[in-house]
Order: structure tokens, then sequence, then C-alpha cells
């Protein structure tokens, strides 16, 4: 099972994030718990200075922008 | 999305520069096609709508791909890198350069202050970037070239530099670390490793599409009512009508344009069609340079977005040294022009 977090305060891109991440884990039918980090404090915690950030098992995988559809799908396919 | 290729990266280049060179003899031609008197109003509109719409997508469309392929080597945390260590002075001139490279948006405007707080670049330094960052863009340039010319962009870009540099310097020495939000001054300083990617350069070619189809997609609508607004005034507002209250004459009119413009939000690209209208009216340069600058550097929206790690006093210091910068900006200009 993959632990996700999109860091984002809230922006118009971290929700298209947030909605593309669990479009795709249902598409391919991924195990998946997402989880969306608006706190600033949390979101510092993991070095990331432009937002909306992609954390995968704690790992910051993707930074500052709308992840392209065919990245989170390779992400999905590694796992 | 298919990978871009030199030899397509020419072929582009060549079907541009035909476009470029080729929209004011085929605007006019699509103009006097129409069953419109020559010099009435309405065909002074649509000859500025027709000639400057595809004039300027087609600017914006080069200059934010150039830009996209740039952005790949000014990530946020290389800038911080290149910052993070030096001590006001030179740092603020490099911080207001590096902000107008580094991709930028104000949603992100939190992380990146306290990133840059965390890794020791001073508070000063530090603005220097924020001010630039929004004000100095690639979209703003490129307008103000496709639609005033050269010498106004490059003024603009200077004066914008100017702005962001002393308005850091100043900040900087004013001490006010202490107005920081009680959270942010308790980060603890650390050092922080910075490995750069290696891309490809067919792979930066390819942000730089990405760039073209996000900015581009996004904004071409607003850049279309902006210059729609623009021809209407073109066509239809008398010759000098801006004069007698946007003129050299009117000096209260550059605080006024700028006590309207702070709270004021509009990207680059809404803006900047209007401007020249207004200024193709007989409204002083420096009037709608300060108009532009304190609409696009400073926002209420960005404000509140700050408010999370700056106290209230600390925005209002902020707000008042830039917007003193830009009203100088303002008067100077109307006074040597």
């Amino acid at each position: 099972m993959l632990n996700i977090k999109v860091l984002g305060g809230g922006c118009s891109n971290c929700k298209i994030a947030y909605r593309l991440i669990e479009d795709v884990s249902r598409e391919l039918g991924v195990d998946v718990v997402l989880e969306k980090v608006e706190d600033m404090q949390e979101i510092m915690g993991y070095d990331v200075m432009s937002t909306p950030a992609v954390v995968i098992n704690e790992t910051v995988v993707h930074r500052g922008g709308v992840p392209s559809r065919k990245i989170v799908e390779e992400w999905f396919s590694k796992m | 999305m298919k990978k871009l290729t030199w030899q397509s990266l020419l072929v582009l280049i060549a079907l541009w520069l035909t476009l470029y060179f080729n929209i004011h003899s085929w605007a006019d031609k699509a103009v006097s096609w129409l069953p419109l008197t020559p010099d009435s109003r309405l065909r002074e509109a649509l000859a500025f709508f027709f000639y400057d719409a595809p004039k300027v997508l087609l600017l914006l469309s080069a200059v934010v791909f150039v830009m996209g392929v740039v952005n790949t080597w000014f990530t946020p945390e290389r800038t911080r890198a290149l910052l993070a260590g030096r001590s006001q002075g030179l740092a603020n001139i490099l911080a207001a350069s590096l902000g107008v490279v580094t991709p930028f948006c104000s949603c992100s405007a939190v992380p990146l202050f306290i990133g840059f707080v965390q890794a020791g670049v001073p508070l000063g330094v530090t603005f220097s970037f924020l001010i630039a960052a929004p004000m100095v863009n690639e979209i703003a340039l490129t307008l103000l070239l496709g639609l005033f010319g050269w010498k106004i962009a490059i003024l603009y870009l200077s004066l914008g530099l100017l702005v962001a540099i002393v308005g850091g310097l100043i900040l900087g020495r004013l001490k006010l670390e202490k107005y920081l939000e009680q959270w942010v001054q308790d980060i603890p300083k650390k050092l922080l490793s910075f490995e750069s990617e290696n891309l490809s350069f067919s792979a930066r070619l390819h942000y730089g599409a990405v760039a073209v189809k996000d900015v581009v997609g996004k904004i071409w609508v607003y850049i279309l009512l902006g210059i729609g607004v623009g021809a209407f005034i073109h066509g239809y507002v008398p010759e000098n009508f801006m004069a007698s209250f946007m003129g050299k004459e009117a000096w209260w009119s550059v605080p006024l344009a700028v006590m309207i413009g702070v709270p004021m939000y509009s990207s680059a690209a809404g803006i900047i069609p209007v401007v020249q209208a207004l200024l193709a009216k007989g409204a002083a340069l420096g009037t709608v340079l300060a108009f532009m600058m304190s609409v696009v550097a400073l926002s209420l929206p960005e404000m509140i977005i700050l408010r999370k790690v700056l106290t209230v006093k600390l925005i209002a210091i902020f707000i008042s040294i830039v917007a003193s910068g830009i009203l100088l900006v303002g008067l100077i200009f109307n006074l040597v022009l």
C-alpha cells in the first residue's frame, strides 16, 4: 500500500494534482492512502519550496507544479 | 507529448518567423476586405485588434518557451543555494535578477520564503527576490516589447530591478527579523545540500513546450480581452482624452494610480494592453508605468498569503517601501521625459 501526500496550501494547482492522483490510482486499481497536507510547518519539514509537491512513502517525488498524468502512472507502475 | 528534437525546433522557428514578419500585411488585408469606410472608428479599433492580438500571442509563445527552457536551470532550490550565506549588498542584485528567471507563483510565496529563511538567506535579500519575481517577469516584458517597443521594455526591466534591489536593501537595514511570525523565527537554520538535476537538452525543450501549453493556454483569454478593451479605447476615445487627468501636469495622478493599483490583482497579461491604449490617448508614461508596477507587484491576495509568515506590521512596512519606490519611479519619469 502506498502512502501519498500532496503538499500545498490549498492553491488551485494543489487541488488539481490531488484529483489527478486520485483518478489515476482508481483507474489502475492501486491501493493508496491519499492525504492533503496544508499545514505550512509540516510542508517545510519536507524541505519543499514550490508547491504542489508529492510525497510517496515519505520521499518527495515531485515538486513545483501539477505532475503530468504519464508521470503519475509511472510512479504507480514502479511500486 | 512527443519529445522535441533539434530538427523540429528549427522548423518551428522558421514557421514562427514567417508568421511574425507577415502579420502586419495580413492584418491590413483582412481589415481592408471588411465592408468599412476607411478611417472610421470601428475600422481603427479592428485594425488594432487584428494586428496586435496575433502579434502578442506569437511573441508570448516564443518568450514563454524560451523562459520555460531557461527555468529548468533556475529551480527555486538552486536559487536558494546561490543566495545562502551571502550578506546584503551584491546579494540583493543577484536576488532581484534571479527573481526574473526563477519560476514563481504567488501561491508558492510562503514555502519559498521559509525555504530562504531556513537556509540563512538574509531577510532583505529574500525581499529583493520577492519584489522582483512577480513584478519583472517574462510575460510583462514580452507584452511591453510587443506593444510599446524595446526601449520601454528595457526601462521597465531596469526600474523594476532597481525598486527590488533598493527596497530589499532598505528592508534589510531595518532589522525586521523580530516582526516575522514567531514560528518562523523558531525554525532552525540548517545547511541544505543541493543536487542539480541532470536533464538532457531535449527534456529541457520539452519543459519549454509544456510551459507554452500551460501559460499561453491559461492567459490567452485575458490577453484578447485586454487587447479588446485597448482596441475600443483606440477607436472610440478621443485623442488626448487622458491628458487632463493622467497627463504629466497632473502630478497627483501618480500617487492616485499607485493607490488604486496596490490592492488590485491582475496578471501583466490583462493590464498591459489597457495601459497601452491609455498611453496612446495622452496619459503620461510615468503614471502608466507606476500603475502597472503596483498592480503586478503588490496585491491583496498575495499579502493575505504572506500573512502566514509576516506580522501585519512587517507587511505594512513592506507595502509602504515598495509602493514608495514605485511612486518615485513614476514621478521621476514624468519629470525627466
